[in-house]
């Protein structure tokens, strides 16, 4: 066992897999020599060689087209959008393309592409670099969606995503990438995609979060702990599909939830899990699952960043109005 | 300094390559291709056979018996010309219009009708069959092919990759993307836009200030040729010289073809009276690939009426049973759909695949 951050599990999960595959290739704008602009890729140049760990040139689009190009001949890519605010430049080649290939292949043809990618706020980036754009991606089928919340899933779910035969776009939290450390194995495992799970065991109530907000629900559950309330902590991990399972088992338990996302409030995958929960276990509720979320707006940056994200107190307020309902 | 140094001689340096003017005469004997008078013939036939499909196509899809059809008449030589100079390990990246690229690659005619349908069997290539199916978001296919060729590259396999577009398409930021990757990887690929003048209704005029789409190649440091799109010899000869290149590492190539289609854009509507005319169309016909390759073949003694009947008479058969396959394979079901996307059925899909399974059950 070895002390991790998060960025440094995220290397670990690639030099295994190149290591492991030599069909795995990992590139994208500076992530040869420089090893990545959060190096997340440190080394690996070095250790596997310009051949399979690679500079391109600056062009999204060209990323995501030319990693398809490259699973066509049987290759295990995984291509870094330098930051999550610029895959608007390569949705067609994501969501148009490499979601689509399977079914366009008649079932044929697997697109095992991971796309890496930092997202997320608190760290004081410029404008299109904090954005939370899962829920665009939760919206294209065929497409998986993962975003750990520590070292230890963030290697174990990057492992699985690399050997997954289908495209998966895994977001990483900016704030969570150096924020702490924790011991993740020095051997090769893995976590099941798909599956949430539960960080903490309560009673009162579920928080269902994912990303940077997990450590926020946590922090709100120690507070409301104080006052007497147990509240159950579910880290979703998977956000495309969304395992409601072990959700709908803890709200059956609990009969209340909120929800918590860092994305704008609209057609996020908060709203989801409220309307799965509501179709499945409505009579189990005692109050109706509230969501926190940030507003409407594009993201705030930088000045005005701490009050429009979602932070614990938010949260405990939340739970609060459930629990007083 | 001289600004207008840079466009002052491109015409002359992207001169259209052509072989077989249109009489049917060798006018460039240095570049005549290798190819024994069977494969000239077989060229001949597979031109016939596509302008005859092309003709029960649009048949077809007024009785309402073909979904999406792009239609192809007058692009025979620049589709086939090029598609002859491959290798059967060759992979192909088609546009909408490219489907008798794919019938000669090895996709077979009755899966091509289902493609038109919108059926799923309709875009799995047999094995060996080195092909994906019709690109329909314009330009898309391009990055994806700089892709096929790093891969190729990087196996060191004997093979190309190979994209079709249109001169509209040489618009698209995919098209600069793609190249510009092909270019800095040294991806094994070969690139032609079948510049047939018109992107629905927009001509290539309008659709940027160079003078060729041949010199984009410039920029992305690749090489790059224009050639007659309608002479099936100029086409082969600078296909077959791209992919030799690119095999021995010397780059990818930018293949311009000029080229004219005489029908709609596509048969959805499209009505090409309201932005072409018929002075244009009638210029462009008389410089027909088939009609100059049918001179050429009849002069050296190679080609007769009677072949050429017997030929079609054959092609419309091979057609009508290809429908009736395509007419026998079941529909398409959503609980098909269901389970081509994902390697494994996510939870949210298993629990769609059981309700559809019970609805179409029924």
């Amino acid at each position: 066992m070895a002390q991790m951050t998060m960025i440094q599990a995220i290397t670990d999960a690639m030099r295994t897999e190149l290591k492991n595959d030599e069909n795995v290739l990992v590139f994208g704008e500076d992530v040869g020599q420089n090893g990545g602009v959060f190096r997340a890729t440190e080394g690996l140049q070095k250790e596997f060689g310009e051949d399979r760990v690679f500079d391109t040139p600056l062009a999204e689009s060209g990323i995501g087209g030319m990693s398809i190009g490259l699973a066509l001949t049987g290759f295990r890519p995984v291509p870094e959008i330098q930051f999550f605010g610029f895959v608007y430049e390569v949705m067609d080649a994501i969501s148009g393309q490499m979601a689509r290939y399977r079914y366009r292949s008649g079932g044929t043809r697997p697109m095992p592409i991971t796309v890496r990618s930092p997202f997320g706020g608190g760290v004081h980036t410029p404008e299109l670099h904090a954005d939370s754009l899962e829920g665009l991606m939760a919206q294209q089928p065929g497409l998986r969606v993962v975003i750990p919340s520590n070292p230890y899933d963030a290697k174990g779910l990057l492992i699985s995503s690399i050997r997954n035969n289908d495209p998966v776009i895994f977001l990483e939290h900016m704030k969570l990438y150096r924020s702490f450390r924790e011991e993740v194995p020095e051997e090769e495992y893995t976590v099941d995609l798909d599956k949430a799970a539960v960080k903490r065991e309560g009673t009162d109530v579920t928080l269902v979060a994912y990303g940077a907000m997990v450590h926020s629900s946590l922090k709100a559950a120690e507070e409301l702990e104080k006052d007497g309330i147990s509240a159950e902590v579910i880290d979703l991990r998977t956000v495309s599909p969304v395992d409601y399972e072990t959700i709908l088992e803890s709200v059956k338990k609990t009969n209340r939830a909120v929800v918590v996302q860092e994305a704008q409030k609209q057609a996020g995958i908060a709203a989801n899990v409220v309307s799965e929960i509501q179709e499945k276990a409505i009579l189990h509720l005692e109050a109706p699952v509230l969501r926190v979320a940030a507003p409407d707006t594009v993201y705030a940056f930088t000045q005005a960043e701490e009050v429009w994200l979602p932070n614990h107190n938010t949260i405990v307020e939340k739970v609060n109005d459930v629990m007083n309902f | 300094m001289n600004l207008k140094r840079t466009l002052e001689n491109i015409e002359n340096q992207f001169e259209m390559f052509q072989i077989l003017n249109e009489e049917g005469e060798i006018v460039n004997e240095d570049f005549m291709p290798d190819l024994s008078d069977e494969d000239l013939k077989e060229i001949m036939r597979r031109m016939v056979y596509t302008r005859i499909l092309d003709q029960r196509s649009i048949a077809l899809n007024r009785q309402g018996r073909l979904g999406f059809y792009a239609p192809t008449a007058g692009q025979e030589a620049s589709q086939l010309g090029s598609q002859f100079a491959l290798e059967k390990e060759d992979f192909i990246l088609p546009g909408y219009r490219d489907v008798p690229q794919l019938i000669w690659h090895g996709l077979p005619l009755y899966q091509a009708f289902l493609f038109s349908r919108g059926h799923h069997k309709g875009n799995q290539m047999p094995e060996g069959v080195n092909a994906v199916s019709p690109q329909i978001i314009i330009g898309a296919q391009i990055t994806q092919t700089a892709g096929v060729g790093l891969g190729y590259k990087k196996r060191g396999e004997n093979a190309v990759a190979i994209t079709y577009t249109g001169d509209g398409g040489a618009s698209q930021g995919d098209f600069y993307e793609g190249i510009n990757f092909a270019g800095a990887f040294g991806a094994q690929a070969i690139f032609v836009v079948q510049n047939n003048r018109f992107a629905i209704s927009v001509p290539v005029e309008k659709q940027s200030a160079a003078q060729t789409i041949a010199q984009k190649a410039v920029a992305a440091g690749i090489e790059g040729i224009q050639v007659d799109g309608m002479d099936v010899l100029a086409v082969y000869a600078a296909t077959k010289d791209a992919r030799e290149r690119a095999v021995n590492g010397e780059g990818p190539t930018l293949i311009e073809t000029l080229t004219y289609r005489y029908g709609p854009h596509t048969m959805a509507g499209d009505d090409p009276t309201r932005y072409r005319t018929e002075d244009e169309d009638n210029e462009w016909e008389k410089k027909d690939p088939i009609v100059r390759f049918r001179k050429f073949l009849e002069a050296k003694g190679l080609w007769s009426e009677e072949e050429e009947n017997e030929l079609i008479e054959k092609t419309k058969e091979e057609i009508k049973a290809a429908v009736k396959e395509a007419d026998n394979t079941p529909k398409q079901t959503v609980t098909d759909l269901i389970g081509i996307m994902h390697e494994e059925l996510p939870s949210n899909l298993k629990e769609q695949m059981e309700e559809y399974k019970e609805k179409e059950s029924k």
